[in-house]
C-alpha cells in the first residue's frame, strides 16, 4: 500500500476524519465511561462511526484509541487489556476504511507529567510501545500521536512508535493564543519548538489539532511553515469553543463556516485537514467538496 | 530578616526546590527554598512571616506571570515543588495552632472527569496562599462533596472539569450543594468553562486561571 506521506509528496491534499469522543457521546456514551471499551462491548457502534467519516469522503480514518494507553485505561482497571483494546479499535477501522483508505491509530496524551516525578520515562515509552504496537497489529497504517503538549512525551511516543512498528508515525500538539498572539501549548510549546524537536525525533508528519477554531489554525500552519517547509502538516480544529445551551455543550462552527477555513489552511501549507471535538461527518463532507474540487 | 524573605520568595518564584536541584540552571549549586526557610525557623524567625513574607510572595508572582502567559505549566509545578517542600519545615507550627490557615479550601474534578492536572495547579496555588486544602481527587460527585462540606463548616469549594461533556455535571453538583448546604461559595475553573457558564449554573465565582482564585479566596476571607 501506498503511504500516506507519499501521497501528499505527490501534490495532494487530503482530507481526514471528524470528531470520534463527541460522536461517541451522541451515540450513548456515558460521563465516566471508558470510550475505549466501545471497541469490544459497543463495535458495532464504533464501526458506524468509522463508516460514516469513510462515506462522507475522508482519505483516512482514525481509530477509537485515544485514552489506550496503559496510564489512561488504568482509571478504569482496565490496565491488563491494552493490546486487546488497541488492536480491537485498529480492526475496526480497518474495516471500514477497506483496502483503500488509510487507518491512523490514534495515540492520546497520558496524563501524567515527566518532570513532576509522576512516572518514569521507561514506563512511558513502554506504554506507548505496547499501544502503536497493537495498533499495527489491528491495521493501522499510521500511527498517529495527537493532543500533545509536553514535547519530551510527544518524543518518547514517537521514538516508541518508530523503533517498534512499519508504520508511518505522525505527531500532533494542542496550541492556545497567548495574551501576547503567540501560540503556545499548555507546557509553554510553540509550534516552531514542535517542528525543531518533533522532526528530528523522527516524525513523518507533524501538525496541531483540538484548540479553539479552525481561525487560529491558519496561523499554526503559517508559523510551523515558517519554521519548515517541507515536513507534511495535518490540521483537526475543533468546530470552535464549546458554548453551553439548555444543559448540553454545543460546537458553534457549522460545516460551512468550518470549510470557508479550508482554502486558507491549505494556502498557508496544511496537507490533511479533518476536524476534532464536535465535528461531524456533514463537516468533513464539505471539506472534502471544497478539497477535491 | 527581610533579606531572607526575599530570596525564600525568589527561590519559590523560580523553582529552586533545594540545594541538589538542577533547577533552575542559573541558580545551579545556591541553596533553594526547603535550606533557607530551614534556616529561617533555626534562627527564630517568626514562621507566620517566614509563609506570609517569603513562600506566599513567591507563589503569588509566579501565578501573576501564569496568568500574564509569561511563564507554562511546567514553572508553575516546580515553584509549587519548591513552596510545599518548604511549607514542611512549617508544619509543626500548623499544626500546634501557631499559624493559622486563612481558610479551607475544598477541592476536586467533578463526576464523570478523570483530569487533574488543572484541578492540581489550582490546589498548590490556593496551599501556596495559606490556605488548608482538601483535595477530593477525580471523578467527584455532590455527595462526596456535601460530605466534604459538612465536615469542614465554612470552607470554600472548588470545581474542575476539563471536557465539554463533563462541565454539564458541574450544574448538578452546584445545585446539589446549595440545596444541602445553602451559603457555600463555590468556584468553578476548567478548559470549556466561562464567566456566561458560571452565571447560568448559579455558581459564585469563575476564574480563567488559578491566580484568580487565590485572589478572589483572599478577598473573602479578608
Amino acid at each position: 500500500m501506498k503511504k500516506i506521506t507519499d501521497l501528499i509528496k505527490s501534490g495532494k491534499t487530503l482530507v481526514s476524519d471528524g470528531a470520534w469522543g463527541t460522536f461517541l457521546q451522541a451515540k450513548g456514551l456515558e460521563p465516566g465511561e471508558c470510550p475505549e471499551l466501545w471497541n469490544i462491548t459497543r463495535a458495532d457502534d464504533v464501526l458506524d462511526i468509522a463508516r460514516r467519516y469513510i462515506d462522507a469522503g475522508a482519505d483516512m480514518i482514525e481509530t477509537n484509541s485515544f485514552g489506550g494507553s496503559v496510564f489512561k485505561l488504568k482509571n478504569y482497571g482496565l490496565q491488563d487489556r491494552v493490546f486487546e483494546i488497541n488492536k480491537a479499535a485498529a480492526a475496526i477501522s480497518r474495516q471500514a476504511a477497506g483496502p483503500d483508505k488509510f487507518v491512523l491509530g490514534s495515540i492520546g496524551p497520558t496524563g501524567k507529567i515527566l518532570m513532576m516525578g509522576e512516572v518514569t520515562v521507561e514506563a512511558l515509552y513502554d506504554g506507548f510501545k505496547e499501544q502503536a504496537m497493537a495498533l499495527e497489529a489491528g491495521g493501522a497504517d499510521a500511527i498517529m500521536i495527537e493532543t500533545m503538549t509536553d514535547l519530551e512525551e510527544a518524543i518518547l511516543a514517537i521514538k516508541a512508535a518508530k523503533e517498534h512498528t512499519r508504520c508511518e508515525v505522525f505527531c500532533t500538539m494542542t496550541f492556545d493564543k497567548t495574551l501576547t498572539n503567540e501560540f503556545r501549548s499548555m507546557m509553554g510549546v510553540s509550534p516552531t519548538d514542535m517542528v525543531m524537536q518533533i522532526v528530528d525525533a523522527g516524525a513523518d508528519l507533524i501538525g496541531a489539532n483540538c484548540g479553539n477554531g479552525t481561525r487560529d489554525m491558519v496561523g499554526i500552519v503559517k508559523e510551523i511553515r515558517q519554521a519548515n517547509g517541507d515536513i507534511p502538516v495535518l490540521i483537526h480544529s475543533n468546530a470552535g469553543m464549546p458554548l453551553y445551551k439548555d444543559g448540553k455543550t454545543v460546537f458553534p462552527e457549522s460545516p460551512e463556516e468550518m470549510a470557508q477555513f479550508t482554502h486558507e489552511l491549505v494556502e498557508a501549507g496544511a496537507n490533511i485537514i479533518g476536524g476534532c471535538c464536535g465535528t461531524t461527518p456533514a463537516h468533513i463532507a464539505r471539506i472534502v467538496e471544497i478539497v477535491k474540487k | 530578616m527581610e533579606e531572607l524573605y526575599g530570596k525564600i520568595a525568589h527561590c519559590v518564584e523560580f523553582g529552586k526546590i533545594n540545594l541538589a536541584s538542577p533547577y533552575p540552571p542559573d541558580m545551579k549549586g545556591q541553596e533553594g527554598a526547603d535550606e533557607l526557610t530551614k534556616k529561617a525557623i533555626d534562627e527564630g524567625f517568626p514562621p507566620e512571616e517566614v509563609l506570609k513574607k517569603g513562600l506566599v510572595v513567591g507563589m503569588e508572582k509566579i501565578g501573576v506571570k501564569f496568568r500574564e502567559n509569561k511563564v507554562f505549566v511546567p514553572q508553575v509545578l516546580m515553584s509549587a515543588k519548591a513552596m510545599s517542600t518548604a511549607m514542611e519545615h512549617l508544619r509543626p507550627f500548623f499544626e500546634s495552632g501557631a499559624v493559622k490557615r486563612k481558610g479551607i479550601f475544598v477541592i476536586g474534578t467533578v463526576a464523570g472527569d478523570l483530569h487533574d492536572i488543572g484541578k492540581n495547579l489550582v490546589s498548590m496555588m490556593v496551599k501556596g496562599s495559606g490556605f488548608e486544602v482538601v483535595d477530593l481527587g477525580t471523578d467527584v460527585n455532590g455527595q462526596q462533596f456535601i460530605e466534604a462540606i459538612k465536615q469542614h463548616p465554612g470552607c470554600y469549594v472548588g470545581l474542575s472539569a476539563l471536557l465539554t461533556t463533563t462541565m454539564v455535571n458541574m450544574e448538578k453538583i452546584v445545585a446539589e450543594i446549595k440545596a444541602a448546604v445553602p451559603d457555600t461559595k463555590i468556584l468553578i475553573g476548567g478548559a470549556p468553562v466561562s464567566e456566561e457558564f458560571k452565571e447560568k449554573i448559579h455558581a459564585d465565582f469563575y476564574s480563567r486561571d488559578p491566580q484568580g482564585a487565590v485572589d478572589f479566596l483572599n478577598r473573602s476571607v479578608a
